[in-house]
């Protein structure tokens, strides 16, 4: 009886189980949609912190940038004396590749590492020297011929602002990448345990000191490198020997290229200094120790922990992840509400309506529990179909996110601050190069479907008819049976 | 059959206070046939719901056979109107979703039945009613007679000791109801029914064994 009057009353007043079943089909969809994109975002989040820093990388170590005008470090400079270059027409050509450390950090000593192994609790540690590779060349006019127009001795001076038809005449190509010197010996810790090797082969010990170099894949694709080559750094040559990718998908990995460290430090002039320290502790519940530690053991340094990485991921990602979380949240949260609340006023009239029927079967000896039953189970149903088509739509709306992958830039800003650019040499700086202080990564949002969310928004559903099938029941024990002998109104 | 001591009922409406029934004491005995009559507001719902267990009354006892309505708890009260008493109202009071054999089968959801006895035994009640061929129609596809027909037909399956019909034949023609009234006298005639119907009508009420008049909560014998 129970199942033929429960089937018989939701095809007939079919409008009412309409309605009921879209409002909570409705709030269910973005209850899955707004849980598996913002689950979507966290995972492009991870992998963007991990394709930076590594796997496994607890805690960084590395030194705020000194003020600027302390020295030369903070911008590139190019020196070019009066006979570089080939002259032609009045004209010199020039080339030349500079290798220095990158904006935002400082280099610091390299003995910290051990500093950093002897603190209790540190289960690896890696220190890598992080550089810009700039490679400059451009067509300069003669000097010579220029002195009769220009003023004085002021025209270097003067910013070159970039075509053949700019000041002077003169033409410029400035191209910069990113340069990691790595310890060559592989180590738990470091950017590269977030990176496997698509071709060639990692660094082995014997590569210390050497010239050889591992690029990241999207880099050696737009510099058209491959395995064997050979390619310029640091104004030397340096042969290919891997070519690695993120193991994240559609994420890049940290840096452009990798060098073994000591080739690093060499080049830049930089011997004995490192940028940063990529340390691991044994356990999760020995970080807060080990940064404390730390902290008391290098003073000068700056020490963050994964959580402290996790917020500084910025760009249009932490945008996504911020709209969804609140806006996303709060919007599920209303749509549930009003779908409660339309299954429960819809229920209440219903039982109304109905008040003579359900007078009249108590007069024919229904009780208050069957009674109730009955419209509990109707409600129950209507929320769950509603459950079933929401959860249908918003499978369909997640595979249409998925479908569109929209791309989402990430940036880790660097530990340390970006200074302001400019130093002594002038007029180069900014631009492309300041981008490169922050470790920048597209990443396609992928929205994963997790059966928990189904069950989840399943389960919301059938609360949802619950609640109205109570509340409605509630109203329906509340009523006399003698509403049966009420004249006919 | 029914015992009815002093019995009582008074309503609060919104101001005052409102007497249903004023101390009514009155015997029916098994079987009988009886008609209650009076004006409209004299009680005559009233006093059906008392015999129906539908209300307890404010003062005094009802009692059916051994049980003692007026102070049973709701559960068993329900119990009583399942399994003794069987109601035909005025405006038929169908179910307008299910069929006329579901509408039937409703009065037996209350009993430990399966559902194929439940079916043929409201398949029986409908061919004593004369719709054994209208089981799978909806109300709505039917005459007023023919659902008259079928709410007695819900009245009568749980084969009950009482039937009470409040104004059975109120919104029929003359012709239906002199068909519905014949019905339910040969219902009462061969099943040993004790059967007491409210009635504006003197044409139905003189079929009765027994009249009894109903003002301003007053029973009185009529002759
Ligand atoms: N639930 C109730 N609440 C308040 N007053 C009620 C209620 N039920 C009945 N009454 C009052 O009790 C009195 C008797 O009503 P009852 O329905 O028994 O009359 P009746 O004889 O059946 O009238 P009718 O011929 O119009 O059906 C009326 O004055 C009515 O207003
Ligand atoms: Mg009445």
């Amino acid at each position: 009886m129970f199942g033929t009057y429960l089937v018989r009353e939701l095809s007939n007043r079919r409008k009412q189980t309409v309605i009921i079943a879209i409002g909570m089909a409705l709030a269910i969809a973005l209850v899955i949609v707004v849980n598996a994109v913002s689950a979507g975002v966290r995972n492009a989040q991870a992998s963007v912190l991990e394709s930076i820093y590594g796997v496994g990388t607890d805690i960084t170590v590395s030194q705020p940038a000194a003020a600027p005008g302390e020295g030369d470090m903070a911008g590139p400079r190019f020196e070019f004396g009066a006979d570089d270059g080939t002259t032609t027409d009045g004209t010199t050509e020039i080339s030349q590749s500079r290798l220095m450390a990158g904006f935002g950090s400082t280099t610091f000593d390299a003995s910290a590492l051990e500093t950093v192994l002897g603190v209790d609790n540190v289960a690896a540690a890696t220190a890598t020297l992080s550089l810009t590779n700039t490679s400059f060349s451009g067509e300069l006019p003669d000097f010579t011929q220029m002195q009769g127009g220009g003023e004085g001795g002021d025209v270097m001076q003067a910013p070159p602002t970039g075509g053949a038809d700019g000041a002077g005449g003169s033409a410029f190509d400035v191209n910069s990448f990113t340069v990691e010197g790595v310890d060559v010996a592989g180590t738990a810790v470091g950017p590269l345990t977030a990176a496997t090797l698509s071709d060639g082969r990692a660094f082995t010990a014997d590569d210390a000191g050497t010239n050889v170099v591992i690029l990241d894949e999207s880099y050696a694709t737009s510099a058209e490198l491959a395995v064997g080559d050979t390619t310029d750094i640091g104004g030397e040559d340096f042969e290919v020997i891997g070519i690695v990718s993120s193991t994240s998908a559609d994420a890049t990995t940290a840096s452009n290229t990798y060098i073994p460290l000591d080739t690093a430090q060499a080049l830049a002039d930089l011997d004995g200094q490192v940028s940063t320290i990529y340390v691991q502790a044994t356990s999760a519940d020995a970080i807060t120790q080990v940064q404390s530690d730390l902290e008391e053991a290098l003073p000068d340094a700056t020490v963050n922990t994964q959580a402290d990485l996790a917020s500084s991921v910025s760009g249009s990602l932490s945008t996504a992840g911020d709209l969804i979380s609140s806006l996303g949240t709060w919007l599920s949260v209303i749509v549930l509400a009003a779908a409660f609340l339309i299954a429960i006023l819809f229920t209440i009239s219903g039982v109304a309506r109905r008040t003579r029927e359900f007078g009249t079967l108590k007069a024919i000896g229904w009780t208050n529990g069957r009674i109730v039953g009955q419209v509990a189970g109707e409600s129950l149903v209507q929320g769950a179909i509603g459950g079933v088509i929401g959860v249908a739509v918003g499978l369909l709306g997640v595979l249409v996110v998925n479908r569109v992958a929209p791309t989402l830039s990430a940036g880790a800003a660097s530990t340390a601050a970006v200074g302001p650019g400019g130093g002594p040499g002038g007029g180069f700086v900014g631009g492309p190069m300041a981008e490169q202080a922050s470790a920048t990564s597209e990443v396609t949002l992928q929205a994963p479907i997790t059966l928990p969310i189904i069950l989840i928004a399943v389960g919301l559903a059938i609360v949802g008819g619950l609640l109205a099938g109570a509340i409605g029941g509630w109203r329906a024990a509340r009523l006399r049976p003698a509403e049966a002998l009420r004249s006919v109104a | 059959m029914y015992l009815l001591k002093n019995v009582t009922k008074s309503y609060d409406q919104s101001k005052r206070r409102v007497t249903a029934l004023s101390d009514v004491t009155l015997e029916i005995p098994t079987g009988q046939m009886v008609a209650i009559q009076g004006p409209t507001g004299g009680g005559k719902s009233t006093l059906l719901q008392m015999l129906g267990a539908l209300e307890r009354p404010t003062s005094g006892t009802v009692s059916l056979g051994d049980a003692e309505l007026s102070s049973m708890a709701d559960a068993r009260l329900a119990g009583i109107r399942a399994k003794e008493i069987g109601f035909v109202f005025q405006g038929f009071n169908l179910i307008p979703t299910l069929t006329a054999q579901e509408n039937v089968e409703t009065a037996l959801a209350p009993m430990r039945l399966s559902a194929t006895e439940r079916a043929s035994r409201a398949r029986k009640a409908l061919e004593s009613v004369g719709l054994g061929d209208r089981g799978n129609h909806r109300p709505a596809e039917l005459s007023g007679g023919q659902q008259q027909r079928v709410a007695i037909a819900r009245a009568i399956v749980k084969n009950p000791a009482v039937l009470l019909a409040d104004e059975p034949t109120g919104n029929l023609d003359e012709e239906t109801r002199d068909e519905i009234m014949e019905l339910l006298e040969g219902l009462w005639r061969d099943q040993g029914l004790t059967l007491i119907l409210v009635t504006h009508d003197s044409a139905v009420a003189k079929r009765a064994q027994r009249r009894l008049h109903i003002k301003q909560g007053k029973v009185t014998e009529k002759k």
